[in-house]
């Protein structure tokens, strides 16, 4: 018991190994072989990219609807800029630049003009849809040449950084380290959860709460950007159409299902990233079993609302075992 | 240790040295003139006790002398050279700490990361990777020293009860002052063994010499325990100061009450 109240990656570890179980007695070895779950993971490595570093914000509680079109975003720019003739190295560097650039704008306006973080980012997700669909001439592009579509061998670069089918969901995990050990074991980590869980009090103790905050938006902004370009040469090819909202609402519900909690000082990057993989087994495995989308998307809101009900009664009982 | 039947300690003298001087420090939100010319001096050792009436603006001094608001006319002095807080930054690096009433512990943190909160120790430069178990052994340490009890250094402050926090609360400020301790309502909300906690750590620290200290409180009695002189704050302005041996609480009242008179005459006959 003690264990569940501490620990709250528990309950969507608890959810996704029984999902699993699942999908393998239904779908048998079509859902364990590695296609399957390569698609799984295809699913999960966007939604874990953007949640990830969504932690952060509302561990600030503060939240960014702009990462998911920051993730289409930079590939975008990677390619204009490619285009343009800038060597491919370097158009990766700028294009993630670009995204920290984005995300300071969003903090800077959330804390300078105190516009809140939930219109700033709104604001900013147009902005980019509307950039991209103008440069691209609402025309699909090809990612840079970095994929093996030419025949020759695929170099150990491209294959990092995209080719590998296994490469999204490793750079994710890798990211989902480093936050982790960002927030858990660094100064930075103690003034996020300072400035997320007692804001003024934060303040007075010295915590530069305001630059803690923009630190949060261009981190959220950087990890969806460089995911964002291994997700591109993944699918090779770069759609203007496709909107990031759908990706935040996953991201959210990721971060949720891994007991993050809405109003700020607490979180789990850990619990993140399984929530994203709990969606990703949930999509792939109900496809593979035969049931239709629409079912799903009923399965993800029975799933969030159920991890969150379960995290607030784990918080009732900490809060009764406390009175005691 | 500070000794209880000893008589309050006499102020210190003249040419003993002044902690903290503030000269016509004036203050205002929109229309609302919330310091209309503060002269305060604060001697080196001594504890000062402020009080006045809700409004009078002592946390708005406390917050100025703080740095986390910013004056708007008059000077702040700090061991003889002027200085101009613009954070809070710059005002613990001048050896200013402060305890606020409103509690400025993080709920989500444990007990040895609030206490060191704004001084973390940390390891491998750049970095700024955290030294937890430096910080949980010289927390324990010193909670230990200080006779505060917590039920462990690593239970979160939303644990503990309010008291505990506060205890917390001062005993990070007292850890982190070098020159000048402000405490606004230390004593808000403890219970009467809490209370006694704090006000010996106090008296301890002003006993040490080491550290000048101003208190706000409500509470006369607590005031007069531990306090070498107390000023008084009607209208944003200090109307009365008085050492304490030298005073009681009723003759502190009476002066009160006819400073009081003194301000309705001047609001009923301004030319006069």
């Amino acid at each position: 018991m003690r264990l569940f109240l501490y620990q709250r990656e528990l309950t969507p570890i608890l959810i996704t190994i029984g999902l699993f179980a699942y999908f393998t007695i239904r779908a048998g070895s079509t859902f364990t072989d590695s296609l399957s779950l390569s698609s799984a993971a295809g699913y999960a490595g966007p939604i874990g990219a953007i949640a990830v570093g969504e932690v952060l914000l509302l561990m600030l509680a503060e939240i960014d609807l702009s990462a998911g079109q920051v993730f289409l975003f930079a590939p975008w720019v990677e390619y204009w800029l490619h285009n343009l003739g800038v060597p491919l190295v370097l158009a990766i560097l700028i294009a993630l630049a670009v995204c920290c650039g984005v995300g300071a704008v969003n903090g800077l306006i959330t804390v300078l003009l105190n516009v809140p973080s939930f219109v700033t980012t709104l604001a900013m997700n147009f902005i980019l849809f509307g950039l991209v669909l103008i440069y691209s001439n609402q025309t699909q592009a090809t990612p840079i040449p970095l994929s093996s579509s030419f025949g020759g061998p695929v170099s150990f670069s491209s294959q990092v950084m995209g080719v590998w089918m296994w490469s999204e969901i490793v750079w994710v995990a890798a990211i989902t380290i480093v936050v982790t050990v960002l927030l858990t074991r660094t100064r930075f980590g103690v003034r996020i959860i300072a400035t997320g869980g007692n804001l003024l009090g934060a303040a007075e103790a010295g915590v530069p709460v305001r630059r803690v905050k923009v630190w949060g938006f261009v981190i959220c902004s950087f990890f969806s950007g460089l995911v964002g370009i291994v997700d591109a040469v993944k699918y090779g090819s770069l759609d203007p159409g496709n909107f990031g909202v759908d990706y935040i609402l996953y991201a959210v519900g990721a971060c949720v299902i891994g007991g993050t909690a809405l109003t700020g000082g607490r979180g789990t990057v850990i619990g993140a990233f399984i929530g994203a993989i709990l969606i990703g087994i949930l999509e792939d495995g109900l496809t593979l079993i035969g049931v239709s989308t629409n079912d799903f998307y009923v399965w993800v809101g029975v799933v969030i609302i159920f991890a969150m009900a379960l995290n607030a009664q784990f918080d009732r009982l900490i809060a009764r075992s406390r009175a005691t | 240790m500070s000794d209880q039947s000893a008589e309050p300690m006499a102020p210190a003298s003249a040419s003993a040295g002044i902690a903290l001087e503030v000269r016509g420090v004036t203050k205002r939100f929109g229309a609302l003139v919330v310091l209309r010319g503060i002269d305060m001096t604060l001697r080196q050792g001594e504890v000062l006790g402020l009080v006045g009436d809700n409004g009078a603006g002592k946390s708005t001094l406390v917050k100025i002398l703080s740095g986390f608001h910013s004056q708007d006319g008059g000077e702040v002095i700090v061991g003889g050279k002027r200085v101009d807080f613009h954070s809070v930054g710059d005002a613990r690096a001048h050896g200013v700490e402060t305890v606020y009433q409103d509690l400025a512990l993080i709920p989500q943190l444990p007990v040895y990361l609030n206490l060191f909160l704004g001084h973390e120790l940390t390891k491998l430069g750049p970095l700024r990777y955290l030294d937890k178990r430096g910080m949980r052994k010289l927390a324990r340490e010193y909670l230990d020293d200080i006779r505060v009890h917590v039920p462990s250094v690593e239970a979160e402050a939303e644990q503990l009860s309010g008291g505990q926090r506060q205890a917390v609360a001062v005993a990070r400020a007292v850890r982190a002052a070098t020159k000048i301790l402000l405490l606004d309502e230390p004593l808000a909300a403890m219970g009467a063994r809490e209370s006694r906690l704090i006000i010996d750590l106090v008296k301890d620290l002003a006993a040490s010499g080491r550290v000048s200290i101003i208190v706000i409180d409500h509470n006369y009695a607590h005031l007069f325990e531990l306090c070498d002189r107390i000023n008084v704050m009607q209208g944003g302005r200090i109307t009365i100061d008085q050492p304490v041996h030298e005073t009681s609480l009723e003759t502190l009242t009476e002066l009160m009450v006819s400073s009081y008179r003194r301000q309705l005459d001047e609001v009923s006959n301004p030319g006069a």
